[in-house]
Order: structure tokens, then C-alpha cells, then sequence
């Protein structure tokens, strides 16, 4: 690691003011990403600033929502009694992630800031990486490819983005707080992170020196009855192949209103938005799910080593819909 | 402030670059909690942060300055004798090199922990309820964090099992 | 091996037909095969208790002071020159004691290559360390970092300036394929074997099975990586390491540096899985070089990279199995050919072939290797080497043989298991698969098997059951030496350089040793893990417990003589030799007549010593040569596949073993298993990602490589059949390895009747199973 001068501040206020000292600061959630690429000399920032002690509470919103501070870890929010009862979803898809032990560490804002896993990223001495040097190439392409993006990738960049938790807050329609030294301002989840484009290097609309406060997340009673499955190589313990969380509404057999959100297949999570236009007042149906699910996957670009994710994703969406059909009947 | 190692302070390192894991091993000398891969992928340097397991090798010694770690070294009582997790270990076999070990252990501890309150996992069939039990399956599933090559799996689950349904005694 | 080696090989084997067994080695069965005390015991580890502390002591964990650390800068491109190299900042940078390059490096001798005539080497890449600027594989140590702390030397590791001459690399399988290698010898048999008129058996066949099947590079990532902490005692060096070859590690390194022998000392106590991966690299060379031109004590940790850079791996193959039968399942041909890398610098054939060449008997035999010289890290020994990949494409064969047939997969095993070794017609020393078959086969419930392929579901899960055949050799390694030494208590303290990577040596030959000389366990102590006590041949091969048997063996019978001897005329065992007494109840007694008995105690105290010590060896292996001893092993595995997504997830696992007798239940029951959850991983998710394009691996962490995590892994069952094979010590036969074999065909097969697909391509991922057929 680069050698960097350590910070610990206990407000928000002093944490910004801090980060302004350097165009090089990161700010350190629990390490479980950020201590990882700094030890590959991926990230080399030459000031951290540690904000895990800025105070993290889940609040229940005047409208029944939820109110998630940055710093709050994901063990704690997957196994708060509200979120598991109001948006299952949500809790599914932490706990789906990683191990107990990285949950216990991690938090909130660290999730949503988390970079990709992709091998070629991550080689820094041995692979060419548009995020990395930009304009010096990208090795993944031509390589390996088992998870990298089927959906909104460019030539430059076919990296995913790796988090589970985004998956949901996505399907969810969760907004994310920022604050910065140009004030506050919330973005929903949806737009938090960027397609790669011509500049794979641009991950998210953070500016420099901004801090994610909180997530929150709208209430919703079809979020009640929300699901999400994770697809990977092994049992526990692995990125997703593909991710799919959902949850539907249904009124007399017909589809009132759906979410589908997808993960492993970009470098964002992706909101199925086809596929939930598509579906909205249809008959439930197994056929009507795949059709939506192929709607959405129409536009995908698959690689050499990941083809099977375009199957894969529509399977998976219909089983997710069709399991969730199922229990509301 | 100073870091509690197993009830004993010790000052941070100088260097923040020095992982909790390196301060353990390289500074403090307790070699006891494991270097795996040192990238979060295995959990062999998993130890007890204020009661909760976390991996030692991506948490920066300097986060924890003021908190209480305690590492395998710390679990067996004023005595010396070993705890009954570690006694259970040996009955069942639950070890074959011992590398992996140590981590198993206080991962094993902290999960019981977890379970105890009623916190759900991955295959915890009803989400709101929480796990109905201490089942083979829900121990495996809490210490898939836990990587193990040499193949002891059965054997840590049994011992955990019986840990676990002491408890319940 | 040459075609004179080779020559010499069928010559011995010739004479020893002529032998009789009884004048062997193991001509009479050994005594403790029946007469068992401890052994056959379930005794738990003697380092348990440690072992659960953390108490431990690995490689890295060796204090020392005036420590520094080292950090190794790997090579990006696979052939070429260093041009220039720019080390100025990394030498300024906070902390650092040295930049070590080709430029500035000691001189090294090249590594002698480990092998079965010389069982002092124990080189596995054999290159050149560091002693010019060329490079010749991505990933091979270009400089060497040795700093104050592992913080300083990481960081300045980053500060060197390296640009490269690029030379083309031959880094792809298909294409070297065509520029294939064919040896004369797959370790010690002739590769080329041609009997009867197999490719008219194939073409005229009622019943045949042609098939390509496919397995991947794999890595060992034993959960401790490679490491050394290393120190130059003037020119003494002392290297604390991970080893599973102490003393051919010493003898090597001396080479290397061109020092005498007793000037080395290898001490590894505990290695944190081996699975033999845990040997001499270029690691511990470089920080032993670097440390001598430091003159500091040195330790290298390889991160999780650096141990897929410089440690090989299991080579991938590619192997063609054809067999033909008639419809009563008789084998009129069994044909396996195939390809695997094998650098000119590598020193493991990978002997699949010789898989087939033992299981099963044939009318006809076809099988060659061929080996692909490629620009890469020389390949190695892993788990089950040439077994676990050659179990997977012959029983993937057998079971699609069965399935033409509508036969019972067992039963076609049963119409083809030999009474002797099918290709040199030795006899078994020991062997009844098909009984482990039958009794694997009995309490998995085999009978429940639905041949039909796709007629069992839970859900959306189709369910399937497959078995396999699981083989590996009896390996006894000569040269293995114990020295036991009693004291005047009469408690025995067993010493010898050999190696515990988590199987339980000392627990084991503590109740071996416990049995040999009529003594209580409490007064039995073993030590190993420093090669400064009596030579341990390596611990590979499944060879260690039978080889440090026959050592302690030996070692007993010249510890009689030495007891005699000191026991003078003034003993009730006046007058007897060696042969004529055996151990029993803490001391000496006459074969003849039972009440002519003395303790060791009473002995020692007469003859006014404090000890009494003894050495023995492990000879000569001549039973292998005249018997054909092997292990067989029946796995059986029941399955589910998701019919949504193509995951495969394993829910049971039984395997039933004949490995001769079982020494400890304990420490047997989780080698097995550990060996099994290995061909799990192998099955199911292990895979080393090279990327061919410039031979650089890309799956360099635990969470790229995919070992079993506990939810994949179910509860096994093991079970064995305990018959002694009257030729090996102990009636033992090893059983470190034989997990592993079977495994991925049980899988493969299972899959097949869950699914209908026939995927002969490891590992079975959920692609391969949703791919259009």
C-alpha cells in the first residue's frame, strides 16, 4: 500500500471538511472493498478518512418508509425486524452477499460505492484497464468474461457492478443522500451509478469530496411480498452469475404492478423497465414473464464467455415472478 | 486510546497501513489468528471485535483503536483450559492441518451468537421468524465464510452442532 | 525415465515372478496386521490441543529478530528480456535493505529435478533462479523487494521500473498440441502400450463408447501460502518452511548454493495443507538468496497471486477414451490417449494413462500420453496425480458404456474388474473392489437408482445418483529412517524427518510405534518436522505412512539387538537373538517360551544407561514390483439439478474404500473425506483461469478459484473394508489421495441421470448444463 495519513472524524461536517483536503481522499467505510484495493494499489489515496463512527441508525419514515444511515453495516440492516418484514427484498439480497463476517464490517455507503470484481481491473501491473488508465485498453474483453455485462456495456468497459444490496434498492425505488461541499442533494438509486460509455473510469454521479448520509426507500406494501435470487457457481460465498429482484402486485389474475431489478448483468444495477411495462396488466403467467424477460434481454450484447447469462436471466426472472405469483395467490 | 487485545492494551501501529491481522501477528505476536490470502476471500484471520466476527486482514489496525478484539488466544479460560468449542473441535476431528482453524473457531463462536438472537441467513426459510433452529444446514450456511481445504467441513459442523445444543441443555 | 530405465524395470519385475513371496519384503505378512492394541483406535491427534490454540507454529510465525520481509515484483509479459530495469526508487523508499535482480543476485546453481532415481531433489521448476535477464514464464520473480516491514517492502515493490523485450510465447494448448511431445516412460512404465488389435476391436464393436472428456488447470490453495522465514548462520543456512520434502529440500537448496549438505536444516513442523503444492519453488531460492545478500533473516509470505505465479498447478488434460464390448459388457478394448502440458522444465507427467491401465480388464489396450511444452510455470503434482484426472474420463466412459448396454453401472464393473493386473499380469497383493461396491452400494441405497434418465424431481430440482471407480497405487518409498531411542523409563521417543500437512503422522505412528514395541501410548513420543533428524523420504504419493512404517519396523527389529546386547548374560533373554524375540509388555520376550521375558527399564538400569537408540530404513520396495498393489475405492453421489438455472448441488456423498487395514478411524475418516470434498471441487467449481493469450493466470484469489465452501458440502459417508494386504506394513496401504479419484466421474454421472447431458468438460457449471445440446 501506498503510505497515507489516517482519519477518524465523528461528524459529518468534520468528515467533508476533512475529504477537502486532498483531491486524494477516500473516505473508509469498513475496508471490506476499499482496504482490498488499496493493498493491489487499484486505489492509492493518500488520505482516508474514516466514517464509520458518523452516527448510523435505520429510521422509520412519517410515511412508513425507511430512513438508512451510510454508516449503518449490512448485518445490522438485513437482520432489522422492519426490513425483513416490510421489504424482504432488501434483507434477501444482503444476506445473499459475501460472508457474516464481511457483512458485520460493511456498510451501507461502502456497498453502494464497492467497484467491480473483474480480474482484469484488478491485475494492475499485468492488464490493460480503461477504468484504471484510461484510453489504454481493455483486456477483459477478448478474455475472461464468465461475469462481466451482458446489458450497457461498451467497447471500453464490460465490468459488472458487484453489490447485491444495489439489486434491491433498485427494485425498490431507493434514493440515495449525498453530502458535499456544495450542499446536500438525493439521487435515486437508478441514476447513483453509470454506464460505462466512453469513460468506464466514471462509476457513480458522486462529485469529488461528496459523502454518501443515507439511503431511503419509499414505502410500499408490494414491497411486502418481494423476493430475490441469487444465482452463482457455488452455494454461498460467490458473486452473482445473475440476480434477480422482484416483486409483484396483483389484482383479480392481472399484474397491477411489478419490479424486477438485475444484477450480475451490468455495470449498474438494472431495472428491468421493459420487462415491467411490459408485464403491467397482463394475465400472470409463466409464458407472459418469459416474453417480458425477453423484452428486457432483447438488448443484450452477450460475450464470448458469458452467453449463458441471456438465458440464464430470463429463467431466472420467471421463476422470481412466478414464485412470487404464486405465494400472492 | 489503545486497542484491547484479549483484556491487554496495546497502542496502535504508526504506520495505518498495518492490517489488524499484521499488528497480531508481526507486532504483538500472537500468531494464533491466520494470514490466508489477505484479500477478505477465506476467513482464516476472522476474529471477535466487540463479540462480533470480523476479518482481521482488511480492517486497518488504527480503525480499532478504543474497541476490545479478542483472538484465539483469548478463549481458553484463567486456567488455561480450553473452551468447550475447542474441546468439541478435537472430539469431532474438526481440524485436519489446524490452518483454517483458529478462524473457524471464533467465527463459530460469534455465529452462535447470531443464531442465539435470531438473526436469519440465506437459507432461513422464514425471513420475519428467523431460523427455526440450529440446524446442520443453517450452520453451514453462517460459516460458508470460512474456507477449509483440507475437507474438515463435517467435522466442524458436528462440533459446532454440539456446542450449540449444549446450549440449548 | 529412459528406454534403458525402462529395460531394467521389466527385468526386475521378470526375476521377481520367479521369487517366491515369501522371501520378500512382506513375504510374512506383518504381525501387527492381527495383533493390534492402539492401532485400528480411534486416538485423537496428539497436536489437537495446540492445533486449536493456535499455538502451532507455521513458517511465518517463527520469530526472529533483526526479521525482514520480503516482497516479490512477478514478471507481466510469458518469454522475452528484462531491458531495463529501474530499481533507485524502490531502493530509496522508506524502509528498504535491498533490491535483489539478476543484476546483483548470488550465484545459483539450477535446482536438481526431483524424481524417483534421485530422492535427494526436490525441484519441480527447473529454471534457472534469477541468474540472467531472461524471462520464460508471466509470473516468473523479476526482483525481490527486502524491507523493514511487509508494508515498506509491498510498497517499494511497486517502485520498480521494469521494461521488457517481448519474444513470442507458445501459451496455447491447441496449438501446441501439434508440436506434442511423446515420452518413452509415464514415470516407470513404458508410455506407449499397444495389446491385441484394439482398432479393429472398436470398429467391429457391438457396443462402443468414443469420447473426448476435459479437465482444467487446477490449483492446490492450501489455506496457508507457501511461506519461509529463512536466516544465514554464517554459512549455515536455516530455512523454516512449508514443506512436504524436508530433507530433498535441504539436499537441493545446498546444491543451489553450493554448500554442503549438513549446512542446510529445513524444519516445518506444521504445514497448513500440502496436497503437493507445499514443495521446493523458486520462493524460498530467492529468499534464501536474498537474505545471504541482505545478511538479514528474511521471511517471504507469497500473497494469494504469488502463489499461482510461482507454484504450478495440475495440468489440464485432454483425454480420448474409447471402449468397446459385446453385449455381455466384456471389455474387447480400452482405448485412452491423451494430451496434457508439460514444459521441458517440469518434472510431473501427469499419469493419467496409467489409470486404465489397472482397473479393468480388456482384450485390448491403446494408450499413450503426449505432453504440450508451453511457456508457463512448470505444472505439478496435485492430489491424485494422474488418478484424479484419469479416474474422471475412463469412469465417465465405463458409465456411458453401461447406459449403451442398459446395464447396471456396478454390474459392468463387476464383468470387468481383473483377478490380476490386466496389462503385466501380476498378482493382486490385495484387492476387492467390487466388495467396497457392494457395500457402498448397500448404504447408499443404490437400489433406489431410477436408470431412466430425467424421472426423479423435488421441485424444480431434477435429482440423479451416479457412481465411479476411485484407484490409486501402493507407493513404499526406500531410503524413509526412524530412529528410536529408549530411555530409561522404557518409553520410546520415535524420530524421523517426515512431514504433517494436517494427517495426523505423529498420532498415527504413535500408536504404530506403541503397537511395535508392547508399549502403552503414554510412553510413546514421536517427533518429526526438522531435517536434521533421520532421512524422511517426501510425503507424497500416499507413501508416507506405509514408508515410515516399514522404517519403524525395521528400526524395532534393530532395537531388539541392541536390547539383547546390553541386556548382557545376566538376563532371562541370555543367548537369544533378535529374531528369536519379540516386543511385548514394556520389554523383550522368547518367541519360544513366553515366561523368558525382561523390561527395557530392567535392561537399561542393569547396563547402567540412560538410552539405548536404534535406526531402521525403509527398504528396498520389491513387493511393488512383483504384486500389483493398489487401493479401489466406490463413490457414489446423489444430486440435484435446478431445471431454472442449471446449478448443480451435491446432497450426497458415500465412498467406500478398500485401502488395506485402517490405522485410526479418526484421522482415516477425514482424509477420505477430505479427499472427496477435493473431487467435489474439482467436479463442481475448480478452475484456474490461464489467459492464453499471454500465458498469464487471471484467477490469482480464493474468491476467483472456487474451493467448496461448507453449504456445498453435505455429510459424507465413509466406509471400508478393512482387509489387510498381507504385503504392505501394517497391512496398510496409504490413503491420502484416493479421495479424490472417482469423484468427478460419480458427479458427472449423477448429472447424467438427473439431466440426461452427458458434460465431459470440468467443471460442470451451470452453463454447461443449460447449453444447447
Amino acid at each position: 500500500m501506498k503510505p497515507f495519513t489516517y482519519m477518524r472524524p465523528t461528524d459529518g461536517t468534520e468528515a467533508l471538511s476533512l475529504a477537502a483536503m486532498s483531491k486524494q481522499a477516500r473516505f473508509l467505510g469498513g475496508g471490506t472493498n476499499l482496504v482490498d484495493l488499496m493493498r493491489q494499489h487499484v486505489e492509492t489515496p493518500d488520505e482516508l478518512v474514516d466514517v464509520t463512527r458518523l452516527r448510523g441508525n435505520i429510521k422509520e419514515t412519517t410515511s412508513g418508509g425507511l430512513l438508512i444511515g451510510a454508516a449503518v453495516r449490512n448485518s445490522t440492516l438485513a437482520a432489522h425486524p422492519h426490513v425483513r418484514q416490510n421489504f424482504p427484498v432488501l434483507s434477501r439480497a444482503l444476506l445473499s452477499g459475501a460472508s457474516a463476517q464481511i457483512r458485520n464490517m460493511a456498510t451501507v455507503g461502502g456497498n453502494i460505492m464497492q467497484r467491480t470484481r473483474c480480474s482484469y481491473f484488478y491485475d494492475v501491473t499485468g492488464a490493460r484497464c480503461n477504468k484504471r488508465n484510461p484510453g489504454v485498453g481493455c483486456d477483459a474483453i477478448g478474455g475472461f468474461t464468465r461475469y462481466h455485462a451482458v446489458l450497457g456495456a461498451s467497447e471500453h468497459c464490460v465490468a459488472t457492478h458487484p453489490s447485491d444490496m444495489c439489486v434491491a434498492l433498485a427494485a425498490l425505488d431507493a434514493t440515495v443522500h449525498v453530502a458535499g461541499p456544495d450542499g446536500d442533494r438525493s439521487v435515486p438509486i437508478t441514476e447513483f451509478h453509470v454506464l460505462p460509455g466512453d469513460h468506464p473510469e466514471v462509476e457513480t454521479v458522486l462529485r469529488s469530496g461528496e459523502l454518501i448520509t443515507a439511503v431511503e426507500i419509499p414505502a410500499s406494501t408490494m414491497a411486502a411480498r418481494s423476493e430475490y435470487r441469487k444465482v452463482r457457481d457455488r452455494s454461498s460465498y460467490a458473486f452473482a452469475l445473475v440476480s434477480v429482484a422482484g416483486a409483484i402486485e396483483i389484482a383479480q389474475g392481472t399484474i397491477a404492478d411489478v419490479r424486477i431489478a438485475l444484477g450480475g448483468v451490468a455495470a449498474k444495477p438494472w431495472r428491468a423497465a421493459r420487462a415491467e411495462e411490459f408485464l403491467r396488466g397482463k394475465e400472470v403467467s409463466h409464458e407472459q414473464f418469459l416474453d417480458a424477460a425477453e423484452s428486457e434481454l432483447a438488448a443484450a450484447r452477450p460475450l464470448e464467455g458469458n452467453r449463458f447469462k441471456i438465458e440464464l436471466a430470463k429463467r431466472t426472472i420467471a421463476a422470481v415472478l412466478g414464485d412470487l405469483a404464486r405465494d400472492a395467490a | 486510546m489503545a486497542i484491547g487485545i484479549n483484556g491487554t492494551d496495546y497502542a496502535a501501529p504508526e504506520d495505518p497501513r498495518v492490517s489488524l491481522l499484521d499488528f497480531l501477528r508481526e507486532q504483538v505476536g500472537l500468531t494464533g489468528t491466520k494470514l490466508g490470502c489477505n484479500q477478505g476471500a477465506c476467513g482464516a484471520c476472522t476474529v471477535l471485535l466487540d463479540d462480533e466476527r470480523v476479518l482481521s486482514c482488511l480492517t486497518l489496525a488504527v480503525q480499532v483503536d478504543g474497541r476490545k478484539v479478542r483472538t484465539i488466544e483469548g478463549l481458553a479460560d484463567a486456567q488455561g483450559d480450553l473452551h468447550p468449542l475447542q474441546v468439541a473441535f478435537i472430539k469431532h476431528d474438526g481440524f485436519q492441518c489446524g490452518y483454517c482453524t483458529p478462524g473457524q473457531i471464533c467465527s463459530a463462536l460469534a455465529m452462535a451468537e447470531e443464531l442465539r438472537r435470531g438473526d436469519p441467513s440465506h437459507v432461513t426459510v422464514d425471513l420475519a421468524a428467523g431460523p427455526e433452529g440450529p440446524t446442520r444446514y443453517e450452520i453451514a450456511e453462517r460459516m460458508s465464510g470460512n474456507l477449509c481445504r483440507c475437507g474438515a467441513h463435517n467435522g466442524i459442523v458436528s462440533a459446532i452442532e454440539e456446542m450449540l445444543q449444549g446450549d440449548s441443555a | 525415465m529412459s528406454k534403458l530405465q525402462n529395460a531394467l524395470v521389466s527385468s526386475v519385475r521378470a526375476v521377481l515372478s520367479q521369487v517366491p513371496a515369501g522371501w520378500l519384503p512382506g513375504g510374512t505378512p506383518d504381525p501387527l496386521i492381527n495383533k493390534r492394541v492402539s492401532l485400528g483406535t480411534q486416538q485423537s491427534r496428539v497436536d489437537g490441543p495446540i492445533k486449536v490454540r493456535g499455538a502451532a507454529r507455521f513458517a511465518a510465525e517463527v520469530p526472529m529478530s533483526g526479521l525482514h520481509y520480503a516482497s516479490f515484483v512477478y514478471s507481466t509479459i510469458a518469454r522475452g528480456r528484462i531491458a531495463v530495469i529501474d530499481t533507485a526508487a524502490a531502493e530509496t523508499a522508506p524502509g528498504v535493505r535491498l533490491v535483489m535482480t539478476y543484476r546483483n543476485a548470488p550465484k545459483l546453481a539450477v535446482v536438481p529435478p526431483l524424481g524417483l532415481p534421485n530422492l535427494k531433489a526436490a525441484g519441480n521448476n527447473i529454471l534457472p533462479v534469477m541468474q540472467n535477464a531472461e524471462v520464460r514464464w508471466n509470473g516468473q520473480v523479476v526482483a525481490v523487494v527486502v524491507a523493514q516491514t511487509q508494508e515498506q517492502a509491498d510498497h517499494a515493490a511497486t517502485l520498480v521500473k521494469i521494461r521488457y523485450e517481448i519474444a513470442p510465447a507458445r501459451t496455447e494448448f491447441k496449438k501446441g498440441k501439434a508440436h506434442a511431445h511423446t515420452p518413452d516412460s509415464i514415470l516407470i512404465e513404458k508410455n506407449r502400450l499397444l495389446r491385441g488389435n484394439p482398432t479393429k476391436a472398436l470398429a467391429e464393436a457391438d457396443y462402443r463408447v468414443d469420447a473426448v472428456y476435459r479437465t482444467p488447470w487446477q490449483n492446490h490453495n492450501f489455506i496457508e501460502p507457501s511461506a519461509a522465514t529463512i536466516i544465514w548462520e554464517g554459512e549455515r543456512l536455516i530455512v523454516h518452511d512449508a514443506t512436504q520434502m524436508l530433507n530433498a529440500t535441504a539436499a537441493s537448496l545446498a546444491k543451489v548454493f553450493g554448500i554442503r549438505e549438513d549446512q542446510v536444516q529445513v524444519k516445518s513442523p506444521f504445514v497448513g495443507g500440502g496436497f503437493g503444492g507445499k514443495a521446493l519453488w523458486d520462493h524460498q531460492i530467492l529468499a534464501a538468496a536474498a537474505a545471504k545478500l541482505a545478511a538479514r533473516p528474511v521471511r517471504i509470505v507469497l500473497s494469494r497471486a504469488g502463489v499461482h505465479r510461482l507454484i504450478g498447478g495440475r495440468t489440464q488434460t485432454e483425454q480420448r477414451v474409447a471402449l468397446a464390448a459385446g453385449a455381455d459388457g466384456r471389455l474387447k478394448a480400452l482405448l485412452h490417449h491423451g494430451y496434457s502440458v508439460k514444459p521441458k522444465h517440469s518434472v510431473c507427467d501427469e499419469q493419467y494413462g496409467l489409470t486404465g491401465r489397472a482397473l479393468y480388464a480388456s482384450a485390448s489396450f491403446d494408450v499413450v500420453q503426449h505432453h504440450v511444452d508451453l511457456d508457463v510455470v512448470a505444472n505439478t503434482f496435485m492430489r491424485g496425480p494422474g488418478e484424479a484426472p484419469g479416474t474422471f474420463a475412463i469412469e465417465c466412459a465405463i458409465d456411458e458404456l453401461a447406459h449403451q448396454l442398459a446395464m447396471d453401472p456396478i454390474e459392468l464393473r463387476r464383468r470387468n474388474a481383473p483377478d490380476r493386473n490386466p496389462v503385466s499380469g501380476a498378482p493382486h497383493s490385495q484387492s476387492a473392489m467390487m466388495l467396497a461396491y457392494d457395500q457402498g452400494a448397500e448404504r447408499f441405497g443404490w437400489a433406489r437408482r431410477t436408470p431412466v434418465p430425467r424421472s426423479q424431481r423435488k421441485g424444480e430440482w431434477l435429482v440423479g445418483m451416479g457412481c465411479a471407480t476411485g484407484t490409486f497405487p501402493f507407493v513404499r518409498m526406500p531410503g524413509m529412517s526412524v530412529r528410536i531411542t529408549m530411555d530409561a523409563r522404557g518409553s520410546a521417543h520415535v524420530a524421523s524427518a517426515a512431514h504433517e500437512m494436517g494427517m495426523g503422522t505423529a498420532t498415527v505412528q504413535r500408536q504404530h510405534a506403541a503397537d511395535r514395541l508392547g508399549l502403552p501410548l503414554d510412553k510413546v513420543s514421536v517427533e518429526i518436522g526438522d531435517s536434521s533428524l533421520p532421512f524422511g523420504s517426501f510425503a507424497g504419493g500416499s507413501s508416507q505412512t506405509v514408508s515410515l512404517a516399514a522404517a519403524i519396523s525395521a528400526a524395532g527389529n534393530s532395537l531388539a539387538g541392541e536390547l539383547l546386547r546390553l541386556a548382557g548374560n545376566d538376563t532371562p533373554l541370555a543367548g537369544l537373538k533378535a529374531g528369536e524375540v519379540e516386543f511385548f509388555e514394556e520389554g523383550l520376550r522368547s518367541r519360544a517360551d513366553s515366561r523368558r521375558h525382561e523390561t527395557f527399564a530392567s535392561i537399561l538400569k542393569r547396563a547402567r544407561r540412560n538410552e539405548v537408540s536404534a535406526t531402521g530404513a525403509s527398504g528396498t520396495p520389491v513387493e511393488m514390483f512383483k504384486f500389483a498393489m493398489h487401493s479401489t475405492s466406490a463413490i457414489f453421489c446423489e444430486l440435484r439439478v435446478s431445471e431454472v438455472t442449471g446449478e448443480v448441488r451435491v446432497d450426497r456423498l458415500v465412498g467406500a474404500f478398500d485401502c488395506g487395514r485402517i490405522l485410526n478411524p479418526q484421522t482415516a475418516t477425514s482424509q477420505f473425506k477430505g479427499g472427496m470434498i477435493m473431487g467435489l471441487g474439482m467436479a463442481l467449481t475448480e478452475e484456474t483461469l490461464l489467459d492464453e493469450r499471454n500465458g498469464r493466470i487471471m484467477s490469482t484469489s480464493l474468491a476467483d478459484y472456487h474451493v467448496p465452501v461448507h453449504l456445498d458440502v453435505p455429510e459424507i459417508e465413509v466406509l471400508w473394508t478393512d482387509i489387510p494386504d498381507p504385503r504392505a506394513p501394517l497391512g496398510a496401504r496409504g490413503i491420502g489421495e484416493i479421495g479424490i479419484t472417482g469423484v468427478a466421474a460419480a458427479i458427472a454421472n449423477a448429472v447424467f441421470n438427473a439431466t440426461g447431458r452427458r458434460i465431459r468438460d470440468l467443471p460442470l457449471t451451470l452453463d454447461k448444463v443449460l447449453a444447447p445440446q
